[in-house]
């Protein structure tokens, strides 16, 4: 490929996907699962904004800046999960959490 | 020059986001995913959307990751180098998930031909030449898209109050 084309944006969104998901499937730790999280939702983005930019419409950006702000309202709660999650188990390693016995 | 950017720029924020998956320590973790954020926003630069690659920064370099650096420092793990960090399934999870990862690529990749070429200006061809990102954004943010707008400013409302609950001292 000479150009720089969609398929790069969408290779490169793909491969932070995957990045995201190894983590949140590998890591113990609550909050680096929450960190893994954001980096699937920056994928997200880069496709959103990719498309918008390659088939001229503006409301890809318009729909970023919404999963921008869900992003900040999930990291938000799930802090305060992870928070309460510390408060009352003194750990926050999501595989020792087992009140309900799963 | 634009695939010079591109390439370094993606590198950047690959990179930055193996170095997070793979740290140990939690504070490393949070400066290596500022970097790939801000890796992320020069992305949106180079794709024309400046106010979003604004947004990229203020939002998620500025907000997101002073709150993860909080409730990191907050949250007393003890020593890093002694507890282990990975769950004993890590490698077949990753290699499973590479297998997967390629195949979206070869997909992707195979289909190359079908996708749009890059037009000139997308303002350009949405709107007139003489307004730019912003005020494009910012016009349709407040005619068309505006029930959404104040649907997401209520979200953000529900998630102030459950965040405030949540951490409040008895729950």
């Amino acid at each position: 490929m000479d150009a720089l084309g969609l398929n790069h944006y969408l290779l490169l969104s793909a491969l932070l996907f995957g990045i995201g998901v190894i983590g949140v499937l590998i890591r113990r730790n609550a909050i680096m699962v929450l960190m893994c999280l954001e980096l699937i939702f920056n994928a997200a983005n880069i496709n959103l904004v990719a498309v918008s930019r390659f088939r001229p419409d503006l409301a890809g950006q318009i729909f970023t800046i919404f999963t921008i702000t869900v992003a900040a309202a999930e990291v938000v709660i799930g802090l305060g999960l992870v928070i309460a999650m510390f408060r009352n188990a003194l750990t926050v390693n999501v595989d020792e959490i087992h009140l309900l016995k799963g | 020059m634009e695939l010079i950017a591109f390439y370094i720029i993606s590198a950047v924020v690959v990179l930055g986001a193996i170095l997070m998956v793979s740290s140990r320590n939690m504070v490393h973790a949070v400066v290596y995913m500022v970097v790939s954020f801000i890796a992320v926003g020069a992305l949106f630069i180079l794709l024309q959307a400046e106010f979003v690659a604004a947004v990229q920064i203020l939002v998620y370099a500025g907000g997101i990751v002073v709150l993860f650096l909080f409730v990191v420092m907050l949250v007393n793990l003890g020593d890093v180098h002694r507890v282990e960090y990975l769950h004993k399934q890590w490698l077949p999870a990753s290699v499973m998930m590479l297998v997967l990862t390629a195949e979206i690529g070869f997909l992707l990749w195979g289909d190359a031909a079908a996708l749009p070429a890059a037009p000139e200006r997308t303002d350009a061809v949405l709107r007139a030449v003489d307004h730019g990102n912003t005020e494009t954004i910012g016009q349709m943010l407040y005619t068309d898209y505006l029930l959404p707008f104040e649907i997401a400013s209520l979200l953000l409302l529900v998630a102030m109050i459950g965040g405030i609950y949540l951490a409040k001292k008895r729950v």
